[in-house]
């Protein structure tokens, strides 16, 4: 069986229409993290504690919220009544993330005593069955892994933009870095516009975005090189545009396979992994896109202009 | 058959034999019954576990957690230096003796130190263990009338304060009305509670030792009373107070002891040479049938020990741990042999715990909790069940799906995408990395990406035989031109996933792991193992069509 092959398709021709779409996804993720102050970050990077609980019946977050009322911390009173409760996958289980206090403080052991002794008919015998998760982040900590991850962030980048530079020529580092930015800004877009939680699992998913789409981007950039040695008549855009169509049935088919994973995983995984494959998800979609109509499409704009230079 | 051909074969079948070797504790583990399990022999076992792919907190359930030494009240440069390092030492042994398998404390940084601990059943007995300063001290009790005077100071001080305000109010007033009301004024005042802020609320047991009794209704107002810098500035320097460790039941009511202590201590822990629970014998209710920790000290401190108890027959010796005072028992006599008790402990894990901290020494400074991770075995054995089918369906997705693509080439390729999954597997259970949840989402994720490098190559042949080429020649061309690509393309997923191990802890760390593992088993099986298959499948003969 064969799909797209023989193609002929206008990729470079439809640059523009893509760009200006491109650059509207980009500019509503841009006015959403300025709405909501940056990212939703969690306790990863905000720091602060994150209870999951799985209760043997189903609790209404009302009656969770209520018991969160007077909480005796270390012999003082507080109020967590406000904190964020939100259902984990079935509705027996609960997450809860209080925002962190003074360092030292113990309130995740405070906060498990406290429903314990409210809701005695609803907790299962078994400690382990009980506590699914118990995580805290001091703010110091969160300070240092977003550190660490911006760092990752453009140590990533950079090593890229090196390595394609040797590889190929400058211009195409660009090309690929400027796609590399457009899917990280996308996908963090998406993830601001969705309310989604930013958290270390998700700096590893942009992360391989970066890896997959700078992948999916090589491969039609080798088939440009390669053509552009071969086509010498046809023009800088038509031998790229037939490049893309050369290398796109390829680029459709792995895309499909990394998907077909993904979503399984998205499914099957369970809700751990799920905010982490969701945001794969759209890096696949986004990361194939860009190679086709950012990456290429910036040679062309790069040769036109600086032809127009050397005129 | 060519003699490199040959070689190539040797080599796919040397590793794959290599990987079957490392992989063989770890499917043995997997398929043997809990009962075969319980008739094997322990070290046999051990030795299998040792061997098999070790799974991380988040699979396995456990605690992870970064304790910061905090260095703040440490003077000396020297000291500072190697708290850490004893502090380390320290937890090493109160970790090992808390009885989980295969813990892990380790150097982190400047001052910091990891733990994790598999397969934990009580987390916070865990971190009452780890976190706490365990500093031992035997203090001597002051007398009645040192406690009687700082009270009476502390209620002058608190009362007058109250009486200047008193006053100022007064003369606005007097300033206002021009008249005075002091007469009405001076009425309302004479209450206990005004006169005697302090004293109002404590109670003395008898009048020879500086302890007294407080309601436990009344801490947090004594304890926000005795905070005040003005009654700290009361307290002497050579003295302090310091509260009893447990609640005691007086008169139906539960009360605290408050202590008035010599600051300087008679003994500490440092010369602790044993410490083991008991359960104390008698007729007083604080030891009988109580858990009690025996402490043994070592020549020196015995000797000290000796000349205290003797210097100070009948009156009350502190027994003093971080701070709290565990119980002041009454010196009857000079104790010449270093043997000492802890009594009032309340439960009996709390008493073995206590001990634990004891033999392990002190820590030189407080730690503190700066990051935690604790995931429930429940949790844990729900993600590997989930994992582990969703990439058995993502397998079988793909499979199926290159199959249909591809046919014959694809089958091809999906028997080296099984090769890789083997590969993977054995390369992580030979280089003892840990199968986190993200770990087999880059399994899953390789899957996906590793049939990229056949799909290249197999999209590669198709435009070869398309113009026209034989058989034999598409496939070295294919080969040959996808190979650039997949180097390429595969060492800048490479780059990242190795980022994501320096870079990232823990579960993230795992991931990159598995990342890189695939990358590399990938492009052997996809290119080396796949052409050995299409070489031995036309070699000999003139193929007229493949199947691809």
């Amino acid at each position: 069986m064969e799909l797209l092959t023989g193609t002929n398709l206008d990729f470079i021709g439809k640059r523009k229409i893509a760009i200006t779409g491109s650059l509207i996804v980009i500019l509503a993720g841009i006015v959403s993290l300025i709405v909501h102050q940056g990212p939703r970050y969690g306790i990863d990077f905000s720091g602060g504690t994150l209870l999951t609980l799985h209760f043997s019946q189903p609790l209404p977050a009302d009656q969770i919220r209520d018991a969160l009322k007077d909480v005796v911390v270390e012999g003082k009173s507080y109020d967590f009544s406000r904190s964020e409760i939100k259902r984990f996958g079935p509705p027996t289980d609960v997450a809860i993330r209080i925002e962190e206090m003074e360092t030292g403080t113990r309130i995740g052991d405070a906060i498990k005593a406290s429903l314990k002794a409210k809701f005695t008919n609803y907790i299962p015998p078994k400690e382990g069955d009980w506590v699914l998760k118990h995580e805290k982040v001091g703010p110091k900590i969160g300070r240092e892994l977003k550190g660490k991850a911006v760092k990752a962030m453009l140590l990533a980048l950079l090593i890229m933009l090196i390595y394609i530079s040797i590889r190929f020529e400058f211009k195409f580092a660009v090309g690929a870095i400027v796609a590399l930015f457009h899917d990280v800004l996308i996908t963090v877009g998406i993830f601001s516009l969705l309310n989604k939680e930013f958290s270390l699992a998700i700096i590893a998913a942009l992360l391989t975005i970066v890896g997959y789409s700078l992948n999916d981007t090589i491969v039609v950039y080798d088939r440009i090189r390669e053509n552009l040695r071969l086509m010498h008549r046809a023009g800088y855009g038509q031998t790229i545009n037939t490049s893309i169509n050369q290398t796109l049935s390829r680029t459709i088919m792995t895309s499909l396979t990394t998907l077909l994973v993904i979503f399984t995983l998205y499914f099957l995984g369970g809700e751990v992994i799920k905010n982490f494959t969701f945001a794969m998800m759209i890096g696949v979609f986004v990361g194939t896109y860009s190679s086709i109509f950012i990456a290429s499409p910036i040679l062309v704009e790069w040769e036109a202009r600086s032809a127009h230079r050397r005129r | 058959m060519r003699r490199a051909q040959r070689i190539k074969i040797f080599i796919i079948i040397v590793v794959f034999l290599l990987s079957i070797w490392y992989l063989y504790p770890t499917l043995r583990l997997a398929t043997i019954s809990s009962e075969a399990r319980g008739k094997m022999d322990s070290g046999e076992l051990a030795r299998l576990k040792e061997r098999a792919v070790k799974l991380g907190l988040d699979l396995r359930g456990g605690m992870h957690l970064v304790l910061e030494v905090d260095k703040s009240k440490l003077s000396q440069k020297e000291e500072a230096r190697d708290a850490v390092d004893r502090a380390l030492e320290i937890i090493r042994n109160r970790v090992d003796q808390f009885g989980v398998s295969e813990p892990l404390v380790q150097r982190s940084g400047q001052d910091r130190m990891i733990i994790e601990l598999p397969g934990l059943q009580d987390p916070e007995r865990a971190k009452e263990l780890i976190g706490r300063t365990a500093l031992l001290e035997f203090k001597l009790v002051r007398d009645y009338k040192d406690m009687k005077a700082l009270l009476d100071k502390t209620d002058e001080v608190l009362s007058g304060d109250k009486e200047e305000k008193r006053k100022e109010e007064e003369a606005e007033l007097k300033e206002l009305f021009k008249e005075s009301p002091a007469g009405s004024l001076e009425a309302e005042m004479g209450t206990s509670e005004e006169e005697h802020p302090l004293s109002y609320l404590v109670e003395f047991l008898d009048q020879k030792n500086g302890q007294v009794m407080v309601p436990e209704e009344d801490i947090p107002q004594v304890d926000s009373l005795l905070s005040l810098p003005e009654v700290q500035a009361l307290i002497s320097q050579d003295m302090e107070l310091r509260w009893g460790a447990e609640y005691k039941t007086y008169r139906e009511g539960q009360i605290k002891w408050l202590y008035l202590l010599k600051k300087k201590s008679e003994l500490t822990g440092a010369y602790l040479t044993d410490a083991k629970v008991t359960i104390g014998g008698g007729l007083d209710p604080e030891i009988a049938n109580q858990p009690i920790v025996n402490m043994r000290l070592d020549k020196r401190g015995a000797r000290i020990f000796s000349r205290v108890t003797g210097a100070n027959i009948e009156r009350l010796l502190a027994i003093v741990l971080d701070g709290n005072v565990y119980s002041a028992p009454r010196i009857k006599s000079k104790i010449p042999d270093g043997r000492a008790i802890i009594t009032g402990i309340g439960k009996m894990t709390e008493a073995k715990d206590l001990a634990i901290v004891l033999r392990a020494g002190a820590l030189p400074a407080p730690v503190n909790i700066i990051e935690e991770r604790t995931v429930g075995p429940s949790l844990g054995e729900d993600s590997i069940r989930k994992g582990i089918h969703a990439a058995i369906i993502g397998m079988i997705l793909v499979v199926l799906f290159m199959v249909f693509y591809y046919k014959g080439a694809g089958l091809i390729a999906d028997l080296a995408l099984i090769l890789n999954l083997i590969f993977v597997m054995a390369a992580l259970a030979g280089l003892r990395a840990a199968l986190t949840l993200p770990g087999i989402a880059g399994i899953i994720l390789t899957i996906g990406m590793a049939v990229d490098a056949n799909v290249l190559i197999f999209e590669r042949i198709r435009e070869e035989l398309r113009a026209g080429k034989t058989v034999r020649v598409a496939i070295d061309a294919g080969y040959s031109r996808a190979f650039r690509t997949i180097l390429d393309a595969n060492l800048t997923t490479f780059f990242t996933a190795l980022i994501l191990y320096l870079v990232g802890t823990g579960p993230v760390k795992g991931f990159g792991t598995t990342l890189m593992l695939g990358i590399a088993s990938s492009m052997f099986t996809a290119i080396v193992v796949t052409r050995a298959i299409f070489d031995s499948l036309t070699a000999g003969r003139e193929v007229a069509r493949l199947s691809i």
